[in-house]
Parts: structure tokens; sequence; C-alpha cells
């Protein structure tokens, strides 16, 4: 029998109700399931989380670090975009 | 790419590190840091799957069941540390499969420390008080490694290490405050994983022939001798305290280093257990390798059962 291997999955684990799921780690299963099983073994043994993701690698798309200038840049000089920017009297305290 | 590219390239990957940045998987990195990488990082997951070994051998024998469930949950983490670190691994662009047969064909290495055999519960104790204070020692610094994954994987790893450590000092505690033959065994446990425990630290640095590129990258933060030093002064108390006495007539304290001056380690016998001929190298690889070759249908069974699932699913919906 030709042994086909478990494809990988990357965890993102809730770790409680009101934040969001962070990425964790990553694992190997045969499908979605025993994905979600193996993560609340491998991840989740001293109560870090009360939700579980699981998502297979293959399906997701990264942006490329070479190509970090175009994607990011424009942002750079962008100051109006932040509070600071912007002129108040001393006297106004609270905006 | 030019020669030239690739210096100039290098010289921006050191000056990132030098300011403490850190690299993730898909930023460009030399080669040979790739391959240190790999080789290092691997090395430690298969410690942590090889050094289930010797403390699976006394879970059934564990004398309470306090004893019992801490020791599973110790093992487990081990299992648990050894599936973060792979999988970090993974990030560099090598495989599951392809780190399996390194460790099964003996091309990698795993930590020389599981070659020796645990003979008595008291090994349990011995095993998480130096065993694993010897490796939190190592591994704390690792936290500020410069490759993202393995920080980050590391940083799960120090949080659960040191249970580990505390539960084998509870044994100890208990054994040498037992009956005469209870702190015999202790003794006894203490004299066999002293030595080991020093040169699982490595080579002393003028041998050592990774270091200098190592710290460059942020990979090793402090020197063999540095952390073997660091162990010793730490563990010589603790030994005081619970009445066991450290097995090197050559200990003492030197009151100008502010440290303890220790006796000649048998850099002979690491090596010899290194290149495999250890008490129990054979063992280990014969029930690691055992073990795969058992799980195969396993895995294919899991493959085959999804592929079903999938099929099912597919067929309902149409």
């Amino acid at each position: 029998m030709s042994t086909k291997n478990w494809p990988l999955w990357e965890i993102f684990v809730r770790s409680k109700n009101g934040l969001e799921h962070r990425h964790f780690g990553s694992l190997h299963a045969a499908d979605a399931e025993m994905a979600l099983e193996n993560a609340r073994d491998v991840y989740t043994r001293r109560n870090e989380g009360v939700s579980i993701w699981v998502v297979e690698s293959k399906h997701i798309t990264a942006s490329n670090p070479e190509n970090n200038g175009e994607l990011f840049e424009p942002a750079q000089d962008k100051v109006y975009r932040h509070p600071t920017f912007y002129d108040l009297p001393d006297e106004v305290k609270h905006m | 790419m030019s020669e030239e590219q690739i210096k100039s390239l290098e010289k921006q990957f050191d000056e990132r590190i030098a300011r403490d940045e850190k690299i993730e998987p898909k930023d460009w990195m030399p080669e040979k840091y790739r391959q240190t990488h790999i080789r290092q990082m691997s090395q430690h997951a298969h410690s942590e799957i090889v050094g289930m070994l010797p403390e699976g051998n006394w879970i059934t024998r564990a004398p309470s069941l306090r004893r019992k469930v801490a020791l599973l949950a110790k093992v487990q983490d081990e299992a648990g540390h050894g599936l973060y670190l792979y999988s970090a691994t993974e990030t560099l662009g090598i495989s599951r499969d392809e780190l399996y047969e390194q460790l099964h064909t003996g091309k990698a290495k795993y930590s020389s420390i599981f070659n020796y055999p645990t003979l008595t519960w008291a090994d349990m104790g011995a095993i998480g008080w130096l065993v694993d204070g010897a490796a939190i020692i190592n591994q704390v610094p690792l936290c500020n490694t410069s490759y993202g994954p393995y920080a980050r994987a590391m940083i799960r790893v120090c949080k659960e290490e040191s249970f580990h450590q505390r539960q084998g000092y509870e044994i100890m505690i208990k054994l040498a405050n037992g009956t005469p033959e209870q702190k015999e065994m202790a003794q006894d446990a203490l004299n066999r994983w002293w030595w080991p425990s020093l040169m699982m630290l490595g080579p002393t640095d003028d041998k050592s022939v990774h270091t200098a590129q190592s710290m460059k990258w942020k990979l090793k933060r402090k020197t063999n001798d540095e952390l073997r030093q660091q162990f010793i002064d730490q563990t010589v108390p603790q030994a005081d305290l619970i009445g066991l006495t450290i097995p090197d007539p050559d200990l003492k304290w030197n009151e100008e280093r502010q440290s303890y001056d220790f006796g000649e380690i048998d850099w002979d016998e690491f090596w010899q257990v290194v290149k495999g001929h250890g008490p129990m190298n054979k063992e280990r690889m014969k029930a690691r390798v055992g073990a795969w070759e058992r799980g195969e249908w396993v895995r294919d069974a899991a493959m085959a059962h999804a592929e079903k699932k999938r099929q099912r699913k597919e067929k309902q919906a149409v």
C-alpha cells in the first residue's frame, strides 16, 4: 500500500472569549476533524483555549517579503492618518 | 544571483540580526543559516521524542497515582514539544518525513543523555531534576533566538518545562528523606546521572565547532562552558539541601570566582555515546523505528478513512 503523508494544518486558538484567534503553530493530520482533535492535545494541554480553527496550510496565500516595499511603504508617508498630525490649541485637553 | 548580490544580502541579513530583528520563514536567509537551523532544531525535536522512552519505561510502575499522573503529563509534554519543534523546523522547507528519515537512519543526532538506562524509580527524580534542569538552562536563552518560529516554540516549551524539573526534585526530596534504602537509591541515581548531565551541555568551548557562528546568529547566547558552570552553581546547593552528595571529589567552592570548581569530565565517554556506543543507543533506535513501522497501517488507514468521508460528503451534496 502506498503511504500518503498526512497534510499539514495551521492551528489558530482563541484563548478566551473577547480575544481573537491567534496562530499557535501547525501539525499533521489526515483530515480537519483529526486536526482539531490533535490541536486540542498539542496546543491546549493547559487550558490555553476555548475555540480552535484549523486550516489546511496549502489554502493560505501569504505575501512575499520581497514585495514589502510596494505593499507597505505607501502607508509610511501618510502621517495625516494619525491624530497627532493635527494641531490643536493647548486648552483643548481631551479630543 | 551573482556572488556580489549574495554578499550584499548577507550583509543586510547580519545587520537585521544585530538589530535584534526576527527572521521569518519567507525572508531571504543564507543557506548556511537555513541548514544550521534545520540541524539544531531537528536535533532538539528528536531529543524530545527519544526522551520519552527512558521515562515511558516507568509509567506503569510509578509508586503512586500522584507520581503516575505527573509522569504521564511530563511525557505527554515531551511529545508536544517534539511536535512544536518539528513543525517549526518544517517552515525551513524540509518535510516531516525527511526529518524522521534522518533520525531513523542515524543521520541526525539527539541528545546523548537519552542513551543511558533508567534502572530505578529514583532515575525519574534524577532525570527531572538534572536532565530537565540542564535542558532549561540551555533553552531559556533560545526564547530570544533570531529565527521567529524557533523562538515562539521555545517560549511555549520553557513555560511548560519548569514543572518537569520540580516534579523530579520532589521525587528526590521524598526519597532522600525516606528509609536508608530509599536514600541510597536517590544517591545512586545522582551518581549515575550527574556526569552525563554535565556532558549534555556540550563539548568544552575550545572543542565546540559551531559556537562562534551560532553566537552571531543568536542561536546560542552563552557558550557551553558558561551554561555548564551555571548549571553546577545552581544544582550543588539543591543537592546539599536534601543531603545528597555530588559524585565529584574535586568539587569545591571558589571564593574568588564565586563559583564551584569541578573535576575533569570524561569526554571519551561522551564521544563514545555520541558515536552510537552508549549503553542504550541501539535499544532507543529500535524502539523508535519499530513504533514508526508498526504505526504505518494506522497512518494509512486514517488517510483512507478521511478519503472515504470526503467522498461520502460529496455524494450527499449531489
